[in-house]
């Protein structure tokens, strides 16, 4: 009998995630209705006046500025977490070496955002400056070299277990055909593990696309598309970190769609990655 | 022939150096929060409420350090946690228990599926929810909707953790406690979650140490007070917002370092305790 109920119970309290995602998305939806009803959904997208005086409102330079600094981002960090997952999945498997990497990779992934903002802002901004790439330091280039930095760990260990699943028998077939370790990797380990190193990747965007405060320090804050790399400009998080506090009427329903908008991506992203991820195993 | 041999030690080389690259962002983090930080740091930094920007202005012009301490804020942020904690550490092995449970169920799968959505939510967005779901509606600022935002956005890490590690359990523990004559009430309770303690606390370690740096939803949610508040209903300092407010404000840029510290302090041994128990385990 007792144990009924606390089945019951079990159930019960697992509606609970249900409910909270359902409210959340009715939320939203009904936060961002009247800005929809305005603009009218693809226009809402598609415009990019963001004109408070002129009460009109448009996403595409948020959308275009998370975008970009989440792929500049994503291809940053490239490089560099794929030598990770190689050297603590592969080359120095459980050695010294790769616990001592593993447990810097671990701590870079526990900074705070905000630290990463401020790191951003005084150290890397003044790299910037003093390289003559823009003069104030600021925009999409700074915002996705930080970026990179905090998703590095996120990417690394993903990839990581992937490497680590190759078959040992694929990788001795391959080197007693007398292939070097580097043909090894490039000709069997990167092909077979590539959806999982690929699935990884897009985990890790979905990382980016949301991160609010370093990028919110570091893009310059400015609502126009952003002309180059260099530019200044605002992503969707950021735009909503900036401006909620004093928004009201349609402003704020619009930065409610911007968040709608943004939920969506990050939603459909992870899907992706995850659903390449259960078709890996 | 050569050649080949020649790329492999050069693509090694490669790896190795730029696996080595990983440290130097992370050494200028320390070393920048550290060098700039620990000046500030006292008894007072800890005990003391927030000055204002004019004390700290004339202690900048004094040359001295910035009276005061961000008593407001460590209390504010260990207040809100612990509430979090309180909802979702047992909703999320609750739940996580009743996802292992039914491995099989489509039911379960779902629910599965929209924690693991939940998880990617930004963290932005779950405040602008609360926002509307709390703040609007008590019309006020507090802690209990920063409370809030920062449980929805433990639960589903909890969820899941709980569940990854309850699955490696073998099946024969909780077969044999059945055997035994157990409920299945005290099988959960008394065998399977003790034998599961050190995973599942790793992962409330982990989704705490990733919570308390959270500094957008707070933004929306608990914004600020000058002094130490232990009521709920009320507006809350935390340690992140108030760097973001030491930012903004030039005056007292110093702090923004001690702050930092304190939190990065906090964030790296809760990381090192949730690796120890993760790693005794594996032994």
């Amino acid at each position: 009998m007792t144990d009924k109920i606390f089945k019951r119970l079990l159930f019960m309290l697992s509606l609970i995630v249900l409910f909270i995602t359902a409210g959340m998305i009715y939320s939203l939806v009904s936060g961002a209705l009247p800005a929809f009803r305005k603009f009218g959904i693809f226009n809402f997208i598609y415009s990019s006046e963001w004109n408070p005086r002129t009460e009109t409102y448009g996403a595409l330079p948020f959308i275009v500025g998370t975008i970009l600094t989440s792929f500049l981002a994503l291809i940053i960090s490239l490089p560099f977490s794929l030598s990770i997952a190689l050297f603590s999945g592969e080359y120095y498997k459980n050695s010294k070496f790769s616990k001592i990497i593993s447990s810097f990779v671990s701590l870079l992934s526990g900074v705070p955002s905000i630290v990463y903002g401020l790191w951003g802002f005084y150290s890397i901004r003044p790299i910037i400056i003093s390289l003559g790439i823009s003069t104030n330091g600021l925009g999409i280039l700074t915002s996705s070299i930080v970026l990179a930095i905090m998703i590095i760990p996120y990417a690394s260990s993903l990839s990581s277990e992937f490497l680590e699943m190759v078959p040992a028998n694929l990788k001795e077939a391959s080197y007693s055909l007398g292939s070097t370790r580097l043909e090894m990797i490039t000709n069997v380990m990167i092909p077979y593990a590539s959806s999982g190193i690929f699935a990884s990747y897009i985990l890790a965007l979905g990382r980016a696309l949301g991160e609010t405060m370093a990028v919110t320090m570091l893009i310059g804050n400015t609502n126009n598309i952003p002309s180059s790399l260099i530019d200044t400009s605002n992503s969707m998080a950021s735009v909503i970190a900036n401006q909620f506090g004093e928004a009201d009427g349609l402003k704020l329903s619009s930065l409610i769609a911007i968040a709608l908008l943004l939920m969506l991506i990050t939603a459909l992203i992870n899907f992706i990655g995850k659903l390449i991820i259960k078709r890996f195993q | 022939m050569r050649l080949r041999y020649i790329k492999d030690r050069i693509f090694l080389v490669m790896i190795c150096t730029s696996s080595s690259i990983i440290a130097i962002p992370l050494l200028s983090i320390v070393w920048k929060v550290v060098s700039k930080g620990y000046k500030q740091i006292s008894i007072d930094f800890f005990t003391q409420k927030i000055p204002n920007s004019w004390e700290a202005a004339i202690a900048l012009q004094n040359g001295s350090i910035i009276p005061g301490g961000i008593a407001p804020g460590i209390t504010g942020s260990l207040f809100m946690v612990a509430v979090a904690s309180l909802i979702a550490i047992p909703l999320g092995i609750m739940i996580g228990v009743y996802l292992s449970e039914n491995t099989n169920s489509k039911y379960a799968s779902i629910v599965r599926f929209i924690s693991d959505l939940l998880q990617g939510v930004p963290s932005i967005v779950i405040g602008i929810i609360i926002y509307s779901w709390i703040v609007t509606t008590l019309k006020s600022y507090s802690a209990l909707a920063a409370s809030l935002a920062l449980t929805i956005m433990m639960l589903p890490m909890i969820i899941r953790s709980t569940e990854e590690t309850l699955k490696m359990l073998p099946n024969s523990l909780k077969e044999s406690a059945l055997a035994l004559g157990a409920s299945r009430i005290k099988t959960t309770f008394f065998i399977i979650i003790p034998s599961a303690f050190s995973g599942i606390f790793t992962g409330i370690l982990l989704s705490v140490s990733r919570v308390i740096g959270e500094t957008a939803p707070l933004l929306l949610t608990s914004l600020g007070s000058s002094s130490v508040n232990w009521n709920i209903f009320s507006p809350t300092s935390s340690i992140p917002t108030l760097i973001w407010d030491f930012y903004n404000d030039p005056n007292l840029l110093n702090m923004v370092w001690s702050s930092s510290l304190i939190l990065l302090t906090i964030v790296f041994i809760l990381n090192y305790i949730a690796k120890t128990v993760s790693q005794s385990r594996n032994n």
